[in-house]
């Protein structure tokens, strides 16, 4: 374990060196650094943290303490494709409580557990900001509005079956677990432009100010 | 003539309106242009004058937060946008940014030239992978075209501007505890005083605002305090947005001046579901004590709604048709608040867990009477006595709850569990219906 850091090669090491000069105390880039270790490994590893307290000069201790404290930062791996249901209230009564109890059941998985190929792992979520949308399911973070039990069941089959799904809103397909975790990490992956800039019920209220929707 | 104001939606309908060239095309970024030339201490002026509300939820004035800055106190002075989006029911911020991340930008860097803040933050949420890469693009193309980084537009006001991504933790959305957050630390809220006007992020003067807040400024600054001033409500001047989300047949954003109401916003969204009819919605959040069909008419202002008994909040309206529990609904929002509880002060940490429990077993039909008293009791020690605004947060629904469904409650005991059928109130149940 002692030489465990050396297992990062220099490009993540400097990758890190570039998350820590986008603030004024370093301390401040432990967050984006969690995001990159799970970039890399997948889930938040012992070596990752190690190398983390080196480059900021923390205890293990200190930034397990953080890394605890919020819940993306995972103590298992992450599926290829990590698939959150919102079963918070207004979800959960539109249907998400149906999708969720469906996906487990044709998973054959229990909350934060994964398939056995590691294609899948799958999780209840809050509110996530989509509630327009609902009931929504997230895979690796993007949205898949207005789903139902049949269109998720499709979605987690298309995932494992290694085809790439776009999200509803989000870019032309669904990244991995993995990369999506580098763009949490501050790393942008040119993909911005890809996918439409708004959904219907965003553009409701201003498409009947326009007259062209009653 | 429907009362709709699209003014900072009001170009989201085109393809490329997330992009520098979208947002240029409709005199985006001119506003940071006459800012510039302007005074600082005018444009804090001019956004007092504009009578604008913090958009976050608490709705304080946000000209007057500016003006709290200390000036030439020879100390670093950050800006910090609250992107951390988390509220139940709330989503505004999410959209309009996926839609425009540019607004931000250019409302970033009015605020900081006024506040006299060098190093700008946006906090946003860690789980919306899409927005995130729009912020990050939107960033790096404002800072080509020279409006962040050192001297912007040759004016000698140099500003950076870091997106900081969270890891999934409501609590990160106080002011307070994301600034613990942003430092690197658990985010957990701190105590106040220090205001983080006088000792916020690195202990430095900060102002923390909503995105909204913040997007509205370039608008203001373009067209005007008065404009801004010349609608709305004499106390909630402006237009904002307001989600409606739920059992309505077309839900979505719209933005208007503040003082609609419900009965107006009900009627552009297609009404409620069809064939079904309101039971109860949240005007502002799930941290916002319930509203029931008596309030259709209450104007959806700050004043207004706390005459009403609860508070505008994030402008998230919730709706809730017949079919719905009232108690299940409450019970998945108090598991919310006990997951979400940070553990800091015991009137939270141990209270939301009691209340978990204790709606549970009433969800069965175990329990008796005496347990809605337990359960306002409990709220009693919350309400007030937490250490934070969370703990205000997960009494709302339970109290507001018990004070207008009380029989809803009595009859899971009488009935033995819940009357309600799940199926009925999914979206799946209202198309089989439709078709
Ligand atoms: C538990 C909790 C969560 C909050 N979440 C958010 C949030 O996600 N976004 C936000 O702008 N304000 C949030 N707030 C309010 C902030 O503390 C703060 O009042 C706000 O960001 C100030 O901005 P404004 O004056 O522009 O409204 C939250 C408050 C509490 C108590
Ligand atoms: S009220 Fe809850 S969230 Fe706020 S400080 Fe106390 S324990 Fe933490
Ligand atoms: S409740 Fe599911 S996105 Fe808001």
């Amino acid at each position: 374990m002692a030489n465990a850091p050396q297992t990062f090669d220099a490009n993540f090491l400097s990758r890190l060196d570039a998350i820590i000069a986008r603030y004024p105390r370093s301390r401040s880039a432990i967050m984006p650094m969690l995001h990159l270790v799970q970039a890399r490994e997948g889930f938040v590893t012992a070596e990752g943290i190690e190398v983390i307290a080196k480059k900021l000069d923390l205890t293990t201790a200190e930034v397990h303490a953080v890394a605890s404290f919020y819940t993306q930062y995972r103590r298992t791996p992450a599926g290829e494709y990590h698939v959150g249901v919102c079963t918070n209230t207004l979800c959960a009564i539109m249907g998400g409580d149906a999708i969720f109890a469906g996906l487990k059941d044709h998973l054959g998985i229990e909350n934060n557990e994964r398939t056995a190929d590691g294609k899948v792992s799958l999780e209840h979520i809050e509110c996530n900001a989509a509630c327009d949308y609902a009931p929504v399911v997230m895979v690796n973070w993007e949205f898949f509005d207005n789903q139902t039990v049949e269109s998720a069941t499709t979605l987690v089959d298309d995932l494992r079956a290694g085809k790439k799904p776009a999200p509803t809103r989000g870019p032309d397909s669904v990244p991995t677990f993995k990369e999506a975790s580098e763009v949490l990490a501050g790393f942008n992956d040119g993909r911005a432009n890809e996918g439409i800039q708004a959904g219907e019920p965003t553009l409701l209220g201003l498409k009947i100010a326009k007259g062209e929707r009653k | 003539m429907s009362k709709l104001t699209p003014v900072l939606s009001a170009h989201w309908d085109e393809r490329d309106s997330h992009t520098l060239a979208g947002y240029q095309r409709h005199g985006g970024y001119n506003a940071m242009k006459k800012a510039l030339a302007m005074d600082p201490d005018a444009v804090i002026q001019m956004v007092k004058d504009s009578g604008l509300r913090g958009r976050g939820g608490a709705g304080f004035p946000t000209g007057n937060k500016w003006g709290f800055i200390p000036q030439g106190d020879n100390k670093d002075h950050y800006l910090v946008v609250n992107a951390d989006e988390s509220e139940p029911g709330t989503c505004k911020d999410t959209p309009l940014l996926m839609a425009n991340p540019h607004v931000l930008v250019e409302g970033v860097i009015i605020a900081s030239y006024a506040i006299r803040a060098k190093h700008a933050f946006i906090y946003i949420r860690g789980e919306v992978t899409h927005v995130t890469r729009r912020m990050l693009q939107a960033i790096e193309d404002a800072y080509k075209a020279g409006f962040l980084g050192k001297n912007i537009l040759g004016k000698g006001f140099d500003l950076e501007l870091t997106l900081h991504i969270g890891a999934g933790a409501y609590i990160c959305g106080e002011e307070t505890a994301l600034l613990d957050s942003l430092e690197g630390f658990r985010g957990q809220p701190r105590l106040r005083p220090p205001f983080p006007a006088i000792a916020g992020l690195y202990a430095r003067p900060t102002v923390v605002n909503n995105v909204e807040s913040i997007a509205s400024v370039p608008a203001i600054v373009e067209k005007g305090a008065e404009w801004f001033a010349s609608l709305g409500t004499e106390k909630s001047k402006g237009f904002t947005l307001y989600s409606l989300s739920g059992h309505v047949n077309n839900p979505g954003q719209f933005e208007a001046p503040l003082g609609i109401t419900l009965r107006e916003l009900l009627e552009l969204a297609g009404g409620v579901r069809t064939g079904h009819r309101l039971k109860f919605w949240t005007p502002g959040g799930s941290s916002t004590p319930i509203f029931t069909d008596a309030h259709l008419d209450t104007p959806l202002d700050y004043e207004s709604v706390s005459a009403a008994g609860s508070m505008l909040g994030t402008k998230a309206l919730q709706i809730f048709d017949e079919t719905t529990c009232v108690l299940r609904a409450v019970l998945r929002w108090t598991e919310f608040y006990k997951h979400e509880s940070c553990g800091k002060c015991t009137p939270c940490r141990e209270g939301t867990w009691w209340l978990v429990q204790i709606l549970r077993d009433l969800e069965n039909g175990k329990g008796s009477e005496a347990d809605l008293a337990k359960l306002l009791d409990i709220c009693d020690n919350l309400l007030g006595r937490s250490f934070c605004a969370l703990g205000d947060g997960a009494a709302s629904p339970i109290m507001s709850s018990i004070k207008y469904f009380r029989d809803e409650y009595i009859a899971h005991l009488t009935h033995g569990g819940c009357l309600f059928d799940p199926v009925a109130s999914t979206l799946f149940a209202s198309s089989k219906a439709g078709a």
